[in-house]
């Protein structure tokens, strides 16, 4: 099954190039922070697969929900996060998302429907699926998304959460972004069968996508969402992509021999900027975004560097949720 | 007052908290036209639906996995996993997600959920079906963990664990459900972390929790009976404990022995006497003693499980070792 391009105007392609950009932007700052020990701890970029956070989030609704995976900070500042506050949480800051208790594996925002990257794979699947029977239960007409790599494709809990979401007819979309790499292995020589396979299988509606081409990724999550939103039924989007970086950030990547070439043609940056070229806009036109947004994350890193040290009482006092009115 | 058993008390708690609160939904294998392996949700499926009393697959990590997402996206869940032993299976769902989620996300958002589990031995059940896991859930910090002693406490623990807005451990014994007990009949909420006196006594405290406390109370008569009056804390909540209550007994009685079904090695009662030790030992004229299983798996022959499991004259035994 191939998405039908129904993304043609060039205003609607230049939104999603604005908001891939000021992902890749956004991680590639980060990486320049961690690389100077600004931010501490693990860190898993996304960059090369924005493509696919911000094609399929485009097909939701504000009130959708959202689960992610340890490579999430595409996902969450797809879903509306606050730049300043995601990266006050990364610094490990009070005023961040998660007053500096989670950091980049554990950023959230739930009142935006984001919840929560995390740092074991595969478990964002059964997180989502209750989401989704919570949207059928109390009847608000959502549906809920679980972000997931092909490494994940391992995990017993594919086959729970699928199996479940299905046997409940629950309006839940499980996005695979095929980066080809399970952490530092080959996921060729990982799995060994077809998600497609696995997906109808289970009577699913599968789709899969060129994942660098954020057109052909809003068109096909447009359709999938459309489909399990109306009839209450989980369905599948495969999203082909790459990553470009290492497992985590530090990663000597030495399983495998890139020299960087073999991204080029499919920076999911390049294939939108070379069609809206094509469609007359200028080099200077995209250069001014890059500077704007350049400009918002120097504002917003400045902003987290200067955010407050949390304090250790109020994270022990808020291990647990206290009752409403005690 | 009426007379129920532990089952029907657990099954009137589930009822009315459904009835009370349209966002309580009840999640887990056989629960809806089954009623339930041990019948605790017998009657659910009639009286709300098949969208709120939810038959599942034999998918214990996505039961939960699902009950945590659903919590964070406005539901009550209720979950029941059919035996303790099987929670091995959603533990990543209960430790790294439930227990995690308010904490991690910086107080964003309640995770208000229930694991309703039964442990325990008795019915010849051999080592997958009979173990009490309760010290692993109460060593993770953001879980609760309850368990009821009798029909009388079930039915108010489990309307608070409902309402508690944090992922609580609901721990049942096979061995009760059939038990009856008087239950008031304005039944109401307890308060998670607050224990119960089960007898009032001079001569020692016993403390215990679930079906041990029964155990305890055989021990206590057989004590009686030479002269020796124990008092006995159930502490109805394992995470938190009562420890207030508990130093109070103390230091009426200077003697402190605890006693549970489950194996005694790095248990709850470990951690009751670590802090005893501390908080209390000017009151102590004794050391602690703990009372628990043999560090085995649950055995299966009847000849074997008899010996595994903590009765009353090792809780005796125990008692009589502190007062020398």
């Amino acid at each position: 099954m191939t998405a039908n391009n129904s993304l043609t105007e060039t205003g609607d392609l230049f939104a999603l190039y604005k908001e891939m950009l000021r992902i890749r932007l956004a991680e590639e700052r980060l990486a320049s922070l961690f690389a100077d020990s600004a931010v501490p701890g693990f860190i898993h970029l996304s960059i090369g697969q924005e493509a696919v956070a911000v094609g399929v989030v485009s097909a939701l609704n504000a009130d959708d929900t959202v689960a992610s995976n340890h490579r999430g900070h595409g996902h969450a500042l797809a879903k509306g996060l606050d730049l300043s506050a995601f990266y006050l949480e990364l610094l490990g800051k009070d005023e961040g998302l998660c007053r500096g208790r989670g950091g980049s594996m554990h950023v959230a925002d739930l009142s935006k429907g984001m919840l929560g990257a995390n740092g074991i794979v595969g478990a964002g699947m059964s997180i989502a699926v209750g989401s989704a029977l919570a949207h059928k239960s109390l009847g608000g007409g959502q549906v809920a998304v679980v972000f997931f790599g092909d490494g994940a494709l391992a995990e017993g809990l594919l086959h729970e959460s699928i199996n479940l979401a299905k046997i409940l007819g629950l309006p839940v979309l499980f996005v695979c972004e095929n980066n080809g790499w399970s952490e530092f292995s080959a996921t060729r020589e990982q799995i060994s069968f077809k998600f497609e396979s696995l997906a109808t299988g289970y009577g699913l509606n599968y789709m899969c996508v060129e994942g660098n081409d954020v057109r052909k990724v809003a068109a096909a999550a447009r359709k999938q969402i459309a489909d399990t939103r109306a009839h209450s039924v989980p369905s599948v989007l495969e999203c082909k992509t790459l990553r470009v970086r290492g497992h985590f950030e530090g990663d000597a990547q030495k399983y495998r021999s890139i020299d960087g070439t073999e991204f080029e043609d499919h920076d999911p940056l390049l294939v939108a900027a070379r069609a809206m070229q094509a469609d007359g806009m200028s080099e200077v036109d995209l250069a001014d975004v890059r500077r704007l947004i350049d400009v918002e994350i120097d504002v917003a890193v400045e902003a987290a560097r200067k955010g407050s040290t949390p304090s250790f009482a109020d994270a022990l006092a808020d291990v647990y949720a206290h009752q409403a009115g005690a | 007052m009426e007379v129920i058993n532990y089952g029907r008390s657990l099954n009137n708690a589930l009822a009315d908290a459904m009835a009370d609160d349209s966002r309580v939904v009840v999640m887990g294998e056989d629960i809806g036209a089954a009623g339930g392996p041990f019948g605790v949700t017998r009657g659910l499926l009639d009286k709300f639906g098949s969208e709120r009393v939810i038959d599942t697959p034999i998918s214990e990590a996505a039961i939960v996995g699902a009950a945590t997402g659903a919590a964070m996206s406005g539901l009550k869940p209720v979950v029941e996993i059919m035996f303790m032993d099987f929670s091995t299976l959603a533990m990543d769902a209960i430790v790294n997600q439930a227990a995690k989620a308010h904490f991690m996300f910086g107080g964003q958002r309640p995770v208000p959920m229930v694991v309703r589990t039964p442990h325990g031995g008795g019915l010849n059940a051999g080592p997958q079906h009979s173990q009490c896991l309760e010290a692993w859930f109460a060593h993770v910090p953001g879980l609760k963990v309850v368990c009821p002693s009798s029909a009388s406490n079930a039915y108010g623990l489990l309307r608070a664990a409902i309402d508690d807005p944090n992922p609580v451990i609901f721990v049942e014994h096979k061995g009760l459900y059939a038990k009856k007990a008087e239950v008031e009949n304005s039944q109401s909420c307890q308060l998670i972390g607050k224990a119960a006196l089960a007898r009032v006594g001079t001569d020692a405290t016993i403390v215990s929790y679930g079906a041990a406390v029964s155990t305890a109370l055989e021990a206590a008569d057989l004590l009686a009976e030479k002269g020796i009056e124990v008092e006995i804390v159930d502490l109805q909540s394992i995470q938190p404990w009562d420890r207030d209550a508990v130093l109070d007994s103390v230091k009426k009685t200077n003697r402190l022995v605890i006693a549970h079904e489950a194996v005694e090695a790095f248990g709850v009662g470990a951690e009751v006497a670590a802090t005893i030790a501390d908080i209390g030992f000017e009151h102590l004229d004794a050391p602690i003693v703990r009372v628990g299983a043999a560090f085995m798996p649950v055995p299966f022959a009847a000849s074997l499980e008899s010996g595994y499991s903590p009765n009353a004259s090792d809780i005796e035994r125990a008692v009589k070792r502190t007062l020398y």
